[in-house]
């Protein structure tokens, strides 16, 4: 009997980073600008789809990922507003793969705009998995505190975007938007941030904005 | 909290190793986990003391090797390990850095008998 000591070097995040950039190169290909969502649970994602979706209405074209431990719910709630949407329940997994957006994006039509993927509510784990998205949402709602930026630095460290959701609530709870933006900024500067009320419509149109810009960039190739 | 379905992705890498080798054992392994990689060290030890029984790796050690988050300036080119999560260049300020160690997970060494 020997004993053989092995150098490995093994990256266990390797396969679903080589997934991701597949993705991401199938979707450049096809000029679709890919959006990941990251938040906790019940900070307004599908209700901040379904706002963008009103305001795309006959302009762009949306598709929907969503993911959920269990639940076609959120892609009801997306088809009851003509947009196409897929649901993946995980079945108890905390975090969207690659791998699993990989088998549903054959069904994702040509022609389409932008392809938002709605992540598991969970401000831990998705933020370890790339899935192929150009830009990376994080969303901090009102009554979620202020203070979350620093608790959960790994979310806002990989994203390109904060949106304060809730605003409409602003009044009633203490949340200093200004905090929370400045916090976000120390852990990642450069982060673009926008507030809205998906609610009430509030900010909803500068948000919109900013994602047709997005997609004007990846279209003329300069993403 | 997904430290379970990572040690199944490390068991993955000792059975191709230990087949590759011609190994009966894993007896020793080395993962190193950066502080960012959103993975618990104590958590991934119990995943991996479960999921071990049975297995080549019955036996195996698991070591587990914390690497902290490294910064890299292109301001002023300095490199430098960070405690804390204030994500700016120690030596000039600077707030572009990138991160260039601490986000990975890595199977590093392993220990056979054959």
């Amino acid at each position: 009997m020997t004993t053989k000591t092995l150098t490995v070097v093994r990256d266990l995040l390797a396969t679903n980073k080589q997934a991701a950039a597949a993705i991401r190169a199938e979707l450049r290909a096809r000029g679709i600008l890919c959006v990941n969502l990251l938040s906790s649970p019940g900070s307004g994602k599908t209700t901040l789809l379904e706002a963008l979706a009103e305001r795309f209405r006959g302009r762009f074209r949306m598709a929907v990922i969503e993911g959920d431990i269990e639940t076609e719910r959120d892609a009801e709630r997306i088809r009851a507003k003509g947009i196409p949407a897929w649901q993946i329940t995980t079945g108890g997994a905390c975090h969207l793969e690659a791998r699993m957006i990989g088998k549903v994006l054959g069904e994702v039509p040509e022609a389409i705009d932008l392809l938002f993927i709605e992540n598991v509510g969970n401000l831990v784990c998705p933020a370890s998995y790339d899935l192929g998205e150009d830009l990376r949402f994080v969303l901090l709602s009102s009554p979620e505190g202020d203070d979350k930026p620093a608790k959960y630095p790994q979310a806002f460290l990989s994203a390109d975007v904060l949106v304060l959701t809730k605003s409409d609530l602003f009044p009633v709870l203490p949340f200093d938007p200004a905090r929370a933006a400045a916090e976000a900024l120390s852990i990642k500067p450069g982060l673009e941030i926008f507030t809205v009320s998906a609610l009430r419509g509030d900010g909803i149109d500068d948000l919109a904005g900013y994602l047709v810009q997005a997609l004007e960039r990846l279209r003329s190739g300069r993403a | 909290m997904h430290e379970l379905s990572l040690v199944a992705s490390v068991f993955e890498v000792l059975e191709e190793k230990a087949r590759e080798h011609g190994a009966a054992r894993v007896t020793r392994v080395v993962l190193k986990v950066g502080v960012m990689a959103g993975v618990v060290p104590d958590l991934l030890e119990s995943a991996f003391e479960t999921y071990k029984i049975g297995t080549i790796a019955e036996t195996a050690r698991l070591e587990i090797v914390v690497v902290p988050v490294k910064l890299r300036c292109p301001d002023c080119g300095g490199e430098a390990v960070r405690e804390d999560t204030d994500f700016s260049c120690a030596g000039c300020g600077s707030r572009r850095v990138e991160i260039v160690e601490g986000r990975d997970l890595v199977v590093e060494t392993i220990e056979l008998e054959t």
